[in-house]
């Protein structure tokens, strides 16, 4: 009968996050994600060599704004974000760690980038998975702060981001100099997604070491934005175009743990169920948007969101 | 398939008699192939040429219409393959599936949570569609007796599951009016359900395991007379679900190809909730024009609405709100004024934070093409002259005692400026809206 296969002539890029000792790190697993040349799970027409990977999220302070139903899982942990890596690689067996500097930011603390690098050099010691850095989004903090945190890493191939349109050069240039990946980001506009990454590669950064951050909205809160722009960004790459040709990160997370459903007490909206349920639904939902648009990296939170999350993508990538 | 111009031509008298107002046929022909002219201008076309024609303009897949009156649910009629070529137009059907098996106390409890199964999302009406009651008991008699309860406690449009001609023609008969999904033909039953689907006048869903098979199922019934059809590919992995639907979506958009120019229906097949909701909700990202669902929380059910409800929201269009006053809670004169854009999104972030205030306060939607705080602001839509616009056009100093308006944290630059266009005072509030409920309760302490 008549099938109607696309020939993509596109791939793409291979992504290894984390060196072993064999690279001159000291990480006891990589991961490595990207290498699709075909539309999400559509194993017929190409080939999906990695599945998409789930990393934890971890804070430099103890976050204020998480309602208890995710806050529990980690008790006392939150406030030691050491403790708290330790927690989600040897009790949730997360295979990669994201720390996300929020704290080095002005309104959230100022710590400076010298108690950062502390940070970083500490849970590399007691973690061996590889590990994401993400800077405040405060950009002349993060200039500092991520230089330094890619310093004190150097060598153990983490990623960092995020690198933005305006500013790329400082982190581009860390990056570069200690041998790590680098994120990035665009605000939900494929244009400016591919103008980082063309920024950067100028730079001579190699395109197999930039993921791109799509900057996703929660299920409900523009999620569909991001959505489409990874639709047309897959197309494009499948087709061709090598500077849209690199894995997502989604930072599904904090996005979903933004949302009301996730987080209203039951007391409040009666009306949609079972308080716990619902919060961790609401994030392994928003997984799966995204999941469904390419995504390649997905930062979570919830344990049990996660272990959802993934028993999902065993499902999809049963062929 | 559309037709050429040259095709239409051959179909058409060929006396270029200009009755059309064209000098020829032929060039009547292609203004028909490039649908600038309507059929009916020609005064002399044959019954034939007309059937011909309007079957070569049907839409590359049917619109299905199931159950009537308000709650009847049509799907198909879509056009593209991903929303941001266009955008989806008619949104995946949720259904429930019930089975006959349980009793009629269980039914009607499971009626009254599926009822309950209805929200409002920024503005708009999410709720399930559709009810599938399967014949688990292969008893004709218990399958005529659930349906009953179910028709008496449901509007919702009803499928029908059952393999068995006579079973479904019993049931038919006593839901006939209501047009229900008849679920579903078979290599094995296809000519019987074929003449109940004609019979009944009800849509018809076609299943068979692979896509070759489907497609000669499909065949079968369109030679025996069914047109409405609803196309099914039974179990399987999540993966090749996502490559039959994609195949078909694709074959009757690209190729025009007839045997798959229907809407799709799937079940789920996780029994475990989180599981079924994200096997759900990835199948109506990806082409189904209902998803039978086995649970019915309502905390497993709102993700499922809301995703389809985001995945078919014009991408071009994004939703909005009227730009007007909105009075929340019981307001006063001196009542808090807090102006924000008219993307609904943001509009309903604003208006639920500050009902959960508690302090009655006015919103003040200004036009802002439905963008979004920065964005709006970004393309200066949203700035110290649109929004002094907007306080002015609505006429808010006749609602108020006083002149101080609360603007979003984002736009917090605009302040000076607005305080100078506006004369009003400008009080500069919460970046994030969550942030709304402790800025009123403080406001003027």
């Amino acid at each position: 009968m008549e099938t109607s296969k696309q020939n993509w002539t596109g791939k793409i890029s291979v992504a290894t996050i984390g060196a072993t000792d064999k690279e001159g790190g000291t990480r006891s697993s990589q991961v490595t994600v990207g290498g699709e040349t075909t539309l999400p799970y559509l194993f017929k027409e190409g080939d999906i060599p990695n599945a998409p990977v789930i990393a934890m999220e971890v804070l430099d302070i103890e976050p204020t704004d998480w309602p208890d139903a995710l806050k529990k899982p980690f008790g006392d942990s939150l406030k030691d974000p050491v403790k708290w890596a330790v927690k989600c690689v040897e009790e949730y067996k997360a295979p990669l760690i994201s720390v996300k500097l929020i704290g080095t930011h002005p309104d959230f603390g100022n710590k400076s980038a010298a108690d950062s690098g502390k940070l970083i050099k500490d849970i590399l010691q007691a973690v061996k998975v590889p590990l994401i850095i993400l800077g405040s989004g405060d950009d002349e903090k993060d200039n500092v702060v991520l230089a330094k945190a890619s310093e004190v890493s150097k060598g153990e191939r983490c990623l960092i981001g995020d690198a933005t349109e305006k500013n790329y050069k400082t982190l581009t240039a860390s990056c570069l100099a200690d041998g790590h990946n680098i994120i990035g980001e665009s605000p939900i506009d494929i244009n400016i997604a591919k103008q980082v990454n063309i920024l950067i590669s100028e730079m001579g950064f190699p395109l197999d070491r930039i993921v791109i951050n799509p900057t996703i909205g929660a299920l409900g809160y523009g999620m569909e934005y991001a959505y489409s722009i990874m639709e047309r960004a897959r197309n494009a790459a499948l087709i061709g175009d090598k500077m849209l040709a690199m894995p997502f990160i989604c930072l599904v997370g904090q996005e979903a743990w933004r949302a009301k459903e996730a987080k209203a007490p039951s007391s409040e909206h009666p009306e949609w169920g079972d308080e716990y349920s619902r919060g961790v639904l609401w994030e392994i939902e928003t997984a799966v948007s995204v999941l469904v648009a390419g995504a390649d990296i997905l930062v979570m939170r919830h344990p049990k969101a996660i272990e959802e999350a993934k028993k999902y993508i065993d499902n999809l990538m049963r062929r | 398939m559309a037709l050429s111009g040259l095709e239409i031509y051959k179909l058409l008298p060929k006396t270029n008699c200009k009755k059309c107002g064209f000098p020829t046929c032929l060039a009547f022909a292609m203004q028909l192939a490039a649908k600038k002219v309507s059929l009916d201008k020609c005064p002399d076309v044959t019954e034939d040429a007309k059937r011909a024609l309007e079957s070569a303009a049907q839409p590359p897949i049917k619109l299905i219409t199931i159950g009537k009156g308000d709650e009847k649910l049509e799907i198909g009629n879509e056009t593209v393959l991903f929303r941001h070529e266009e955008k989806f137009y008619h949104p995946t059907g949720i259904g429930f599936l019930l089975e006959d098996t349980s009793s009629e106390q269980d039914l009607r409890k499971a009626l009254e949570e599926i009822k309950k199964l209805d929200f409002e999302r920024v503005g708009q009406r999410i709720k399930a569609n559709i009810i599938a009651l399967s014949c688990k008991s292969k008893d004709a008699s218990k399958f005529e007796a659930a349906l009953k309860v179910i028709l008496q406690g449901t509007n919702l449009p009803v499928a029908l599951m059952s393999d068995e001609p006579p079973i479904m023609e019993k049931a038919l008969e006593i839901s006939k009016d209501k047009n229900p999904l008849i679920y579903r033909a078979t290599s094995a039953n296809f000519k019987e359900m074929a003449k109940l689907s004609k019979a009944f006048k009800a849509p018809l869903v076609a299943s068979a395991p692979t896509l070759e098979e489907l497609e000669g199922l499909v065949k079968n019934l369109n030679a025996e007379g069914v047109q409405d059809i609803v196309l099914d590919t039974g179990e399987k992995g999540i993966a090749e679900k996502l490559w039959d639907f994609t195949q078909i979506r694709r074959l009757a958009l690209k190729k025009a190809f007839r045997p798959f120019g229907y809407p799709v229906i799937a079940f789920t097949k996780s029994e475990e909730p989180f599981q079924e909701t994200a096997e759900a909700s990835t199948y109506v990202a990806k082409y189904a024009g209902i998803v039978v669902l086995k649970n019915r929380n309502p905390w497993s059910t709102l993700p499922i609405l809301t995703l389809r409800q985001n995945i078919y929201t014009d991408p071009q269009k994004p939703l909005q709100v009227e730009a007007k006053i909105y009075e929340i809670g019981k307001v006063s004169d001196k009542s808090p004024v807090l102006v924000t854009t008219n993307f609904s999104l943001t509009y309903y972030t604003v208006e639920a934070e500050v009902e959960s205030s508690k302090v009655p306060s006015y919103i003040v939607s200004c036009d802002s093409e439905g963008m979004s705080v920065l964005t709006a602001w970004a393309a200066e839509k949203f700035t110290a002259e649109t929004i002094t616009k907007t306080l002015k056009r609505l006429g808010v100093k006749d609602k108020v005692s006083h002149k101080e308006v609360v603007i979003p944290g984002y736009v917090a630059v605009l302040s000076g400026k607005l305080e100078e266009e506006s004369g009003w005072k400008v009080t500069v509030g919460p970046r994030e809206a969550s942030g709304i409920p402790s800025f009123l309760k403080n406001l003027g302490k």
